[in-house]
């Protein structure tokens, strides 16, 4: 009997050496698909704002993605919960793939706002879909304030988080 | 040690090695196969052999291949198809191959369907064989990311994307996924792994498995009989072949599917030189941008029934969106088939058309996925939305009812 328990042991032990081994082989490779620190750091995209003037569009490029920038003028009402006031201005930022099939519209300065080539779709100049197939608002990116000509694309500011909180009963959010 | 006696042959030193007498009578010449069949039962033979055509003329594309968002798609799109002898050849055969590789095997699985040959003990078979499937579609998107050209880009993103829909953890495992924010490097090189190493040994291995879950049930036959394996390979062996009902997997088998295969390989090569077009899209001959999306991003022809039924739904129903609809539905698209031995409660093996309630079944399963076929490629607008969603409405009802209608369909086989 005394051999009898002696293997049933030997079997346990076995069994959870292999089985830590195992979660640890696990969490190495889990690890190394993790994006890179080098992409982690690319992830944030920091905006000189003073470059952009009225009813202008600037397209800076954040994680891969296109970001529409434009600043409002003077005759243009800003937006409730959708324009960002940075400094003395309110912009739009927003990331400039169509919500309906991800192509990239255009914007026209004459008449202020989006055309889609793709579907036709249209949208203000907040982003607001007001025609064609786009079910939604064109999506804002995570941004923070820094001072009042600097904007950082990637992280969360508490102007961001607000705005998207006052969106959180609408259908807005990515 | 064991005695070896001194051989008198190659044949014979071979022999007291490895056995190669017993094992060939196991595996070939005394492995039986019904003789009741049609040339559909040559579907996978065929199959091995364009898995062989496509490992092989991948292993010659490998030598010039380069994985690097800055390299990729000139390494084919000029060294391999302009410069290296052949190359051309070669990339023609591994693209065709890779598009009439999903032809054969959906004819190869919705025989099995029609035929029954997924129950009652084949169960195994038909588990092995979608096990393969999986394998094969995922062996063929991540081919269809290598050349980085635009529809590989945004098929890349789009698919990756539809991982973003799972709650909780989908913005994570994307961008895990991917190995950055949006597809990049990173996700070439690992795609480009998995594509020529670990699916290829995967689907080796499953292909092994799934000839060897043929074993014990063996192979159906037209008419779905079961008969006695045993006493009909005796009379096979006593010579009586006209009245046995099995014949031998090789010489006798195997010869009749070398025929279809011959007669297939006219028509593939027909296509390699002449008509290849269609498994080398326009758009993908431009380079990858990550700022400019295609105007219509649509998937190759074989997953066009599945990506409809993901956009089928485009607009709210009882406060869940469309977005979420689709998703739901392309996860039930992707695994209902698995369970289908589990689905027909029906005991009957036999040809659909002799099925009072199955065929009707099968024949509008066919026409749904015909149709969502068609509509998965045309752009999602007015009338082309509807009729997606329509019939991606009529296949998730087809694979609902189908526990019901084959219950009634086995009350009515028990009542005669």
């Amino acid at each position: 009997m005394i051999n009898e328990s002696r293997r049933g042991f030997m079997g346990k032990a076995f069994g959870a050496v292999a089985a830590v081994g195992a979660v640890a082989s696990l969490v190495a490779m889990k690890k190394s698909w993790d994006p890179l620190p080098s992409v982690m750091a690319a992830g944030f995209t920091t905006v000189d704002m003073s470059k952009l003037t009225d009813n202008k569009l600037e397209i800076v490029k954040w994680q891969g993605k296109p970001i529409f920038l434009l600043r409002f003028g003077a005759d243009m009402p800003p937006v409730e919960k959708r324009s960002v006031k940075v400094g003395q201005h309110y912009y739009a930022v927003m990331i400039g793939l169509c919500t309906h099939l991800g192509c990239i519209p255009a914007y026209r300065d004459t008449t202020k706002d989006f055309k889609c080539a793709c579907h036709g779709g249209e949208f203000t100049a907040a982003g607001v879909q007001k025609f064609g197939p786009p079910p939604i608002p064109l999506h804002i990116p995570p941004f923070s304030i820094k001072d009042e000509n600097t904007i950082v694309l990637g992280e969360s500011g508490p102007e961001y988080q607000s705005l998207i909180a006052s969106l959180s009963t609408d259908t807005n959010i990515a | 040690m064991a005695e070896f006696e001194k051989a008198n042959s190659i044949g014979e030193w071979f022999d007291q090695r490895l056995n190669v007498k017993a094992f060939t009578k196991v595996m070939m010449t005394e492995y039986w196969i019904p003789k009741n069949i049609n040339f559909l039962w040559a579907m996978g033979a065929l199959l091995v052999m364009l898995f062989k055509l496509l490992l092989i003329t991948g292993i010659f594309l490998l030598m010039y291949y380069k994985p690097d968002v800055n390299l990729a798609f000139d390494s084919v799109n000029y060294t391999i198809m302009q410069e290296v002898g052949y190359g051309w050849l070669f990339r023609n055969i591994h693209g065709v191959g890779a598009s009439v590789v999903f032809l054969i095997i959906y004819i190869h699985m919705f025989t099995a369907i029609y035929y029954g040959s997924y129950k009652k003990g084949r169960e195994m078979i038909w588990l092995s064989g979608m096990l393969l499937f999986v394998l094969f579609s995922a062996e063929g998107f991540s081919g269809y990311m290598l050349p980085w050209g635009q529809m590989s880009y945004w098929a890349a993103y789009v698919i990756t994307e539809i991982f973003g829909g799972i709650p909780f953890i989908g913005d994570e495992l994307v961008v895990w996924i991917r190995g950055n924010f949006y597809v990049a490097d990173a996700t070439l090189t690992r795609f480009f792994m998995l594509h020529v190493l670990l699916i290829p040994i995967a689907i080796i291995g499953a292909i092994a498995f799934h000839f060897y879950t043929l074993r014990f049930p063996h192979v159906n036959n037209e008419e779905g009989e079961f008969f006695d394996y045993h006493a009909e390979s005796k009379k096979y062996l006593a010579g009586d072949k006209a009245h046995s009902k099995v014949i031998a997997f090789w010489p006798d088998f195997l010869s009749k599917d070398i025929m279809v295969i011959a007669l297939f390989m006219v028509f593939f090569f027909y296509l390699v030189f002449y008509n290849n077009g269609f498994a080398m899209d326009p758009v993908n001959f431009d380079k990858a941008d990550s700022m400019k999306t295609p105007a219509h991003i649509y998937p190759e022809w074989y997953f066009l029934w599945s990506y409809e039924v993901l956009r089928g739904f485009f607009f709210e129903i009882g406060g869940i969106s469309g977005k979420d609809l689709g998703l739901m539905a392309f996860g039930f698209a992707q695994g209902i088939f698995l369970v289908l031995p589990w689905l027909d409660r029906s005991p009957m093996v036999k040809p659909a058309n002799q099925r009072p309630v199955f065929k009707y079944w099968f024949w509008l399963l066919m026409a749904d996925l015909f149709v969502l076929t068609i509509f998965g490629k045309l752009p999602p607008t007015g009338i082309n939305a509807w009729v997606g969603f329509f019939s991606s409405i009529t296949f998730l009802g087809l694979f609902i009812s189908l526990p019901f209608l084959s219950k009634i369909e086995a009350k009515m086989a028990g009542g005669k």
